[in-house]
């Protein structure tokens, strides 16, 4: 079983790779299409699991412990049959 | 004095930490991440700068989990002074054993440089040799030095005069380096015996090569 595994920092924390990708964006004349860019990272696991909830329930220990820092970040988990 | 200074796959300061701490007249002790234990009579715990695991995944992310982490948190709820220089501070960081947590530098740029240092709380074993508003030029080093904690998080941190050095210039005016919340760049934790800054300050011990304030900052710990 598969889970992607999202990880970005929280809304209200400065994103200033997206910023900075925000502005290249703007001058490439993409000004009037973006409102917003975020960056994160995609963490793609191969999981052991039976179920897609029990697959779920493990990619959650491992955000919480490891793979995301909730003090400034936030995860999404995405779980691929 | 009795010094500890830890290695990770990736720390490359720990030589230049000894050499500091032996010229100001330590005994050191460089001790393996595998290692379980420190050594009893350690007096102060070092974490040295570098880059920890290639910085896999966030800076200090996955060597807080070395075997050697669950000792160092034992030793710092026993009172033991802690400091970490840098990739050490992010460690801390990570291992909740500081508030707060870093973010890539607002320029986008590994930033290394001497950078003026202005001393905001000298209420600590680590500052005690310096004055309130003294202003020290110390290297920086570093591409995720950019402080963030939230508001509330800030003002504990200020309420309990945690927050040690903040970057400023020759003058002693704050301004920002990376863009770290409230331009901080050292921190302690409540009880004020785990200390964590961004700047090297074992890199500034020999006048011959450029400065030795960091000897006024690491002399703290000598004198009990």
């Amino acid at each position: 079983m598969k889970a992607i595994v999202n990880v970005a920092l929280k809304k209200g924390v400065l994103d200033d790779q997206g910023k900075a990708t925000h502005h290249a964006l703007d001058t490439l004349g993409f000004k009037e299409v973006v409102a917003d860019v975020r960056i994160g990272k995609q963490i793609i696991l191969e999981l052991n699991c039976d179920s897609k909830d029990s697959a779920r329930e493990e990619a959650v220990k491992m955000c919480e412990k490891l793979l995301a820092n909730t003090v400034i970040e936030d995860y999404e988990i995405e779980i691929l049959g | 004095m009795n010094v500890t200074v830890l290695q990770f796959p990736g720390t490359n300061c720990e030589y230049d930490t000894q050499y500091a701490f032996e010229k100001l007249g330590a005994n050191v002790t460089i001790v393996w991440h595998k290692e379980t234990n420190l050594p009893e009579n350690t007096d102060l715990l070092v974490i040295p700068g570098g880059f920890s695991y290639g910085d896999y995944l966030r800076s200090g992310a996955i060597a807080r989990f070395a075997s050697i982490m669950e000792s160092v948190t034992q030793y710092a709820n026993n009172g033991g002074y802690v400091l970490g220089i840098c990739n050490g501070f992010q460690i801390l960081l990570e291992a909740g054993l500081l508030p707060g947590a870093m973010k890539r530098n607002d320029t986008l740029h590994f930033i290394s440089k001497y950078s003026n240092l202005k001393i905001i709380n000298n209420n600590n074993q680590f500052l005690k040799e310096l004055k309130n508003d003294d202003v020290v030029n110390i290297p920086v080093a570093h591409h995720d030095g950019n402080y963030f904690i939230d508001s509330e998080g800030l003002s504990q941190l200020e309420n309990n005069g945690q927050i040690l050095l903040k970057y400023c210039d020759s003058e002693g005016n704050i301004e920002s380096l990376n863009g770290s919340v409230s331009q901080i760049a050292g921190i302690s934790n409540k009880e004020k015996n785990v200390f964590g800054l961004m700047p090297h300050p074992e890199r500034a011990i020999e006048t011959l090569l450029g400065c030795d304030d960091g000897v006024k900052m690491l002399q703290g710990f000598f004198n009990k």
